[in-house]
C-alpha cells in the first residue's frame, strides 16, 4: 500500500517537473529569437528542411484528401439533390478543419520525428553539452531557428494544402462527376467568409508550436524521460512519444479552437 | 606559489537518494595537471559537470578564480565558461558539420573575427595537431584517435584558461593513448592551460600529474605524488590501486 503510494507520489513530483521543464522549454525556445545574434541562415535551412521538402507529401496527400471529399460529397449531397453544393462542401471543411490538421499530422510525422531524434542523439553524444561548454547558448544556435521554421512553414504548407485539395475536388467531382465546374466555383466563393481562413491560419500557427515545442522538447529532454531508456533505445521511444503526444495536442487543440473559433 | 583556480567547498550532489558527492573539499592549482581518478560511477563525470556549471551542487560552493558559480545566473555563468575547454569523453563533435566547421565554430559564435582570420586560424590549429588535409571530413568519417585531435583543437581554440579532459584514453589502445597524452603536454607547454584529466584508471598518467584526487563513494584524497598512492594505507584505495595497478604496486611492496 505504502508503496503504491510512493509511486503515485514520485509520478506526480516527475510530471510536475517535467511540465515545468517543458515550459521553461517553450519560454526559452521563443526568447531566442530576441538573443542576438540571430542565425538566420540556420533559420532559412530549417525552412527547406521542414517547409520545403514537405512539398510533394503535402501535394499528394492534399490531392487524394480533396478527390476523396469530392467522391464522397457527391455521393452524400446528391441524396438531397444539392450537388451544386459540392464546390462549398469541399472547401470549407478543407480550409477550416482538414487543411490545418493533416498538414500538421505530416509534419509531425515527417519533420517533427527528425527534430526530436537528432536533438535526443545531440544531448545523448553530450554535443549539446559541449555546445553549452564553449558558451554558446544552444537555444540560439539550434532550438529557436527550429521553433521560427516551423512557425513559418506550417501556415504556409496549410494554405497550400487547402488550395491543392480544392482543386482534387474540383477534379474528382467536375472532372470525373460531371458536377457543374461553375457552380463548384460559385459555391466555394459564396460560402467561404474571411472568418473560415483567419480560423485555418490560427489553427496552423498554434498547431505548429505544439509541434516544434513537443518534438524538439522531448528530444531535449531525452536523458530525463523516465522509463525511455538510455543510448539508441531511449532516443527512439522518446521520437515516438514524441510523435504520439504531439500529434494527440494537436487533436485536442484542434477541439479547443473550433469551439472557441467558430 | 600557484594559485588556486578552482575550489570545492563542502559541495554536495544527489540524485534522488543517492549522494554522489558528500561533502567534498578540493583545490585544483593554476598552471598544474591534476588528474582525477577513481572507479566507474563514483562521481567523477558529476564533479566536471560541476566545474563547468551544466550541473549545480544541492549545497556548498564551487569557486572558479575566486568567484562562485553555485549560484550564478546564466549570463554570468556563459562568462566564466569561456575559461574552459573541454575534451569530451566521444569528443562530441556535432556530427553534422565538418571538421574545418567543427573547430571554427567557437571562433564564429564567440568572437568578431572575419572569415579569412578564422580560417587561417583554424587551419593552423589543424596543422598544429597533424590534422592537415582532413578538414573536409565529418566526424564520422575519423577514427577515435583523429576525433579527439579535433576536440582538443575545437578547445583550444579560444586559448582556455583551464582544459578539461574526460576520460581522454578511453577506447584508445595504448599506443595512441601515449599520443594522446604527449599531445596534452605539448599543447600544455605552449598554451599554458591548467589542466584537469578525469579519467578510470591512473598508471599512464601518472608522470603527468602533479597531483592526484582519488575519488571514493563520494570521498575526495587528494595526493601529491604518484607514491603516495602506492603508500597509502587506505584500504579503498590500496584495492584500487591493485585493481589498476596491480604489479607496480605489489614489485614495489616485495622490495
Amino acid at each position: 500500500m505504502i508503496r503504491y503510494l510512493e509511486k503515485i507520489g514520485s509520478t506526480t513530483i516527475w510530471l510536475l517537473g517535467d511540465l515545468g521543464r517543458m515550459g521553461s522549454f517553450l519560454g526559452l525556445g521563443l526568447g531566442g529569437i530576441f538573443k542576438r545574434p540571430f542565425r538566420f541562415s540556420a533559420m532559412i535551412r530549417q525552412v527547406r528542411l521542414i517547409g520545403a521538402n514537405s512539398f510533394w507529401v503535402i501535394f499528394f496527400i492534399a490531392g487524394f484528401t480533396g478527390m476523396v471529399l469530392g467522391l464522397q460529397g457527391y455521393y452524400t449531397l446528391r441524396k438531397f439533390g444539392s450537388e451544386g453544393a459540392l464546390g462549398s462542401a469541399v472547401s470549407l471543411s478543407l480550409i477550416r478543419e482538414l487543411g490545418p490538421v493533416l498538414t500538421a499530422l505530416m509534419v509531425t510525422g515527417r519533420a517533427g520525428s527528425a527534430m526530436c531524434a537528432e536533438i535526443g542523439i545531440m544531448r545523448n553524444t553530450e554535443q549539446l553539452d559541449a555546445l553549452e561548454c564553449m558558451a554558446i547558448d544552444p537555444f540560439r544556435y539550434l532550438i529557436t531557428p527550429k521553433f521560427l521554421a516551423t512557425i513559418i512553414s506550417v501556415p504556409i504548407l496549410t494554405l497550400f494544402f487547402n488550395v491543392v485539395g480544392i482543386f482534387g475536388g474540383y477534379l474528382a467531382g467536375c472532372g470525373l462527376l460531371g458536377v457543374n465546374p461553375g457552380a463548384y466555383w460559385s459555391g466555394m466563393e459564396q460560402s467561404v467568409v474571411n472568418q473560415d481562413i483567419n480560423m485555418g491560419i490560427i489553427k496552423s500557427f498554434v498547431f505548429a508550436l505544439v509541434i516544434v515545442w513537443v518534438c524538439a522538447g522531448r528530444g531535449y529532454f531525452v536523458h530525463v524521460i523516465r522509463g525511455a531508456g538510455f543510448g539508441a533505445e531511449g532516443v527512439s521511444k522518446v521520437t515516438t512519444q514524441a510523435v504520439v503526444l504531439s500529434s494527440i495536442a494537436i487533436l485536442i487543440w484542434d477541439y479547443l479552437l473550433t469551439a472557441i473559433l467558430l | 606559489m600557484s594559485q588556486a583556480v578552482i575550489q570545492f567547498k563542502d559541495v554536495v550532489k544527489a540524485f534522488g537518494r543517492q549522494t554522489i558527492l558528500d561533502r567534498v573539499n578540493l583545490t585544483i592549482n593554476s598552471g598544474k595537471t591534476t588528474v582525477i581518478a577513481g572507479p566507474s560511477g563514483q562521481g567523477k563525470s558529476v564533479t566536471m559537470k560541476l566545474i563547468l556549471g551544466l550541473l549545480r551542487p544541492d549545497s556548498g560552493q564551487i569557486l572558479v578564480d575566486g568567484q562562485d558559480i553555485s549560484r550564478m545566473r546564466s549570463k554570468a555563468l556563459n562568462e566564466v565558461r569561456t575559461k574552459f575547454g573541454v575534451l569530451f569523453q566521444g569528443s562530441a563533435l556535432l556530427d553534422s558539420l565538418s571538421v574545418f566547421a567543427n573547430v571554427a565554430l567557437p571562433l564564429e559564435e564567440r568572437t568578431r573575427l572575419g572569415k579569412d582570420e578564422i580560417r587561417a586560424r583554424v587551419l593552423a590549429t589543424l596543422g598544429q595537431l597533424g590534422l592537415t588535409g582532413h578538414e573536409d571530413k565529418y566526424p564520422a568519417q575519423l577514427s577515435g584517435g583523429m576525433r579527439k585531435r579535433v576536440g582538443l583543437a575545437r578547445a583550444l581554440m579560444l586559448h582556455p584558461e583551464i582544459m578539461l579532459f574526460d576520460e581522454p584514453t578511453t577506447g584508445l589502445d595504448p599506443e595512441k593513448s601515449l599520443e594522446i597524452y604527449n599531445l596534452f603536454l605539448e599543447t600544455q607547454k605552449k598554451f599554458g592551460y591548467t589542466s584537469i584529466i578525469v579519467s578510470h584508471d591512473i598508471p599512464k598518467i601518472f608522470n603527468l600529474a602533479d597531483q592526484v584526487i582519488l575519488v571514493n563513494k563520494g570521498k575526495f584524497n587528494t595526493f601529491a605524488s604518484p607514491e603516495d598512492i602506492q603508500q597509502s594505507e587506505l584500504p579503498e584505495i590500496q584495492a584500487f590501486v591493485q585493481s589498476t595497478m596491480g604489479k607496480v604496486y605489489l614489485s614495489r611492496e616485495m622490495e
